[in-house]
């Protein structure tokens, strides 16, 4: 378990061990007794409401640079939420709420073009943005703009990160490591072949349909942004004690992005997503959930890229065609080597 | 294929289906040696990198044992060279350093402790970008330069290209072949065979290795860095020391040839001379320091200014640094699973020994990918 030291350091947002660390010790630790959300730490909190669960989430975004290559920070923060609701298994938002904190000397004109980005992400998700809040800071009190976004849905049935048992598929919706190499191009002005975009999407259409299609059969949901494929497949199979053993050769990655990984050499398994899915099925439900997939736009490229085992619970197992290795989990700020 | 004598078919380099019949193979040889286990070494982190990052461990024959020998250059930097650099930090010398090189401990100090201080440390990640570094100001740079042969050539060559008035060289810069000579001379790592790098013997050549590897009976075969280059390897290894062939073979014979870059090697020995050294955790090695030549004084960090390392003096060794086996390992002589604090005390954020600092060191390696765990058959 990481240290935490006395201050706050970067690596206690990067969405690995030492993250989980600083929310454990400081937060659930110190606001509990938790009821129900807070310590599952899981994608949001579900309360019990008659027979149903009225799923709440909320997260916070800051992004560099505030516009990328396939989308922006107002894309982003209704996604995040959106796919957050999905997560738990709740697929209609009921609404949304929006705080900004924008600081002085913001163009107006950008504010507009990143409202407009989340009116249409919100269109797109069948959501809408139902209360708000707007701070002013002054310039140099923050960089640009942050933006909070919560969001509230039923659902009949919660979907734990927790559910994983031996013998459970894993599927991910599609190609890993798009969104976080797209930010890191652009925020470093690498000058690499062939385009790198996000793949910042809503993912509660895609969701829904795998619901549909596997019913009971979805075991576990979880969407791996920040620290990757390798975080949230870790998080999963320590929250399941089970060993997840990944086929190295059936991962989506696409062309550019395994380029650019070698050239960096960052793993694809270790960055952010922000419009997949990581699906846990029973395995008699594998095919049904993963043609239901492949019939979303979304969800073309959804592959098998697992199973689950009894034996070392809470390890992630790669299977690199050459032989086998542990997946390690990112901890920290990911810096690209620069030779 | 190739004309080069000495040479192994190239191949394609990543092919599971050819690494099985190559694992196969390496099976069938080394049950023809009716004892277990052989142990070959190879000493080079990037092979060690690629040998856990592909997984390729799981997939040996148990009887083959491959291990990592003095191949990682910021490990083997010995605390007195960190002494001289973090001194001359403290005394507002600006240095230009290689990143792994910030966190590795000195005597009482490490670079980063120094920059936490005060002092002005720049991470480079060339020769090249320390001499810009230096063009910028007009104060001392000092470039602390480590590495093997393959970066002691590109600081030969900034040296002989004539850096600005103000830039010069505290050199770390290690060279391999006396350390093997060391390794092999240890009749408890009971090494029957080496992997040598092959980004190193680009430079070098792989006939470099032959009078080596028949004064110690001991084959050498040069390796790529792709999984089926350093199976390749290993199977021309083990077909080497069976059939009692003490020389020097090459398994890259896309990059390497039998006499190297000889432009490389003249620039390396016009700016360089091997000198008696120290080398962290494993002590002196005959020849393996490589120091600046005195016709080149001007531009040696040593002798432009006087480095008082007496306020760095040796703190006694912590309870937990004498329990490090970073030196065993470093020589083969245990894996890092075996050291009490691998994994517990030794961490990446929190290193006790210099296996554990660098993504050169063993350790971190195995700290990373899992080492040699029992990770089940292939699926």
């Amino acid at each position: 378990m990481s240290k935490l030291g006395d201050t706050v350091a970067q690596k206690h947002g990067a969405g690995g061990p030492a993250m989980r660390a600083l929310i454990e010790s400081v937060f659930v630790a110190g606001l509990g007794p938790a009821g129900a959300g807070l310590a599952a730490m899981d994608d949001g909190a579900a309360i019990p409401v008659g027979d149903r669960f009225l799923v709440l989430t909320t997260d916070s975004y800051v992004i560099k640079p505030l516009v990328f290559p396939g989308g922006d920070i107002g894309r982003l923060a209704i996604c995040g939420t959106i796919n957050d609701l999905a997560m738990m298994g709740a697929t209609e938002p009921l609404g949304l709420t929006c705080a900004v904190i924008i600081e002085a000397g913001f163009a107006i004109a950008e504010l507009e073009r990143i409202r407009d980005s989340m009116r249409a992400t919100c269109a797109e998700a069948g959501a809408t943005i139902v209360t708000g809040d707007t701070k002013v800071m002054g310039k140099g009190e923050l960089d640009g703009m942050v933006i909070n976004t919560a969001g509230v849905a039923f659902a009949k049935r919660v979907v734990p990160d927790s559910g994983l048992r031996p013998g459970d598929r894993i599927i991910v919706t599609g190609s890993v490591g798009d969104h976080g190499f797209a930010v890191m191009a652009a925020r470093h002005k690498l000058q690499l072949q062939g385009a790198l975009v996000s793949d910042v999407a809503p993912l509660n259409g895609l969701v829904r349909a795998a619901l549909a299609a596997g019913g009971e059969g979805v075991s576990a949901m979880k969407d791996p942004t920040r620290g990757g494929l390798a975080s949230a497949l870790h998080e999963m199979a320590a929250k399941g004690q089970v060993g997840i053993v990944l086929d190295e050769a059936c991962l989506p990655v696409r062309s550019e992005v395994r380029a650019a990984s070698e050239l960096l050499g960052i793993d694809p398994l270790h960055v952010a997503n922000e419009g997949k899915a990581v699906i846990g099925v029973r395995a008699d439900a594998a095919d049904r959930v993963l043609q239901a997939l492949h019939g979303h736009p979304l969800g073309r490229d959804a592959a098998i890229i697992g199973t689950c085992v009894a034996e070392r619970p809470g390890s992630v197992i790669l299977d690199t065609g050459f032989g086998r290795r542990l997946l390690a989990e990112p901890d920290g700020e990911l810096l690209p080597r620069i030779c | 294929m190739n004309a080069e004598p000495g040479g192994v078919a190239e191949l394609k380099f990543r092919d599971p289906g050819r690494a099985r019949e190559l694992t196969a193979a390496l099976a069938r040889l080394v049950q023809e040696f009716h004892r277990a286990p052989v142990t070959l070494m190879h000493v080079c982190g990037t092979h060690e990198q690629a040998i856990a990052r592909f997984g390729l461990r799981t997939s040996l024959p148990p009887a083959l044992r491959v291990i990592m020998g003095p191949g990682c250059p910021v490990c083997v930097t010995d605390l007195g060279e960190v002494d001289e650099g973090v001194a001359l930090a403290l005394q507002g010398v600006h240095i230009a350093t290689y990143g792994d090189m910030v966190k590795l401990p000195g005597s009482s100090k490490s670079l980063a402790d120094a920059q936490a201080e005060g002092a002005r440390v720049a991470v480079v990640y060339s020769a090249t970008q320390a001499v810009e570094l230096a063009r910028a100001t007009t104060e001392p740079v000092v470039f602390f330069a480590s590495g093997f042969e393959t970066t002691a050539v590109a600081t030969a060559a900034i040296v002989l290209a004539g850096p600005p008035a103000n830039f010069s060289v505290l050199s770390a810069h290690k060279y391999v072949p006396p350390a093997m000579e060391a390794v092999a001379c240890l009749p408890e790592a009971r090494v029957e065979g080496f992997l040598a790098a092959g980004h190193a013997a680009v430079i070098t050549g792989y006939g470099l290795f032959e009078d080596f590897a028949r004064r110690h009976r001991t084959p050498v075969v040069v390796a790529g860095f792709e999984p089926l280059d350093i199976l390749a390897a290993l199977v021309k290894l083990l077909e080497m020391i069976r059939d009692c062939e003490y020389g020097a073979a090459n398994a890259y014979p896309r990059c390497v040839t039998r006499e190297g870059n000889r432009r490389a090697q003249e620039s390396l020995w016009r700016v360089f001379e091997a000198v008696d050294g120290p080398w962290r955790g494993i002590g002196v090695i005959p020849n393996g320091n490589l120091q600046l030549r005195k016709e080149w004084a001007g531009l040696d960090a040593r002798r432009r200014f006087r480095i008082d390392v007496s306020g760095l003096a040796r703190a006694a060794r912590s309870e937990l640094s004498r329990r490090c086996l970073c030196g065993k390992i470093m020589v083969g002589l245990v894996e890092p699973t075996d050291c009490p604090l691998f994994g517990r005390e030794c961490l990446p954020e929190s290193p006790v020994g210099a296996c554990m600092v660098s993504s050169e060191g063993t350790c971190k390696i195995w700290y990373q990918y899992g080492g040699r765990p029992d990770l089940g058959g292939r699926a």
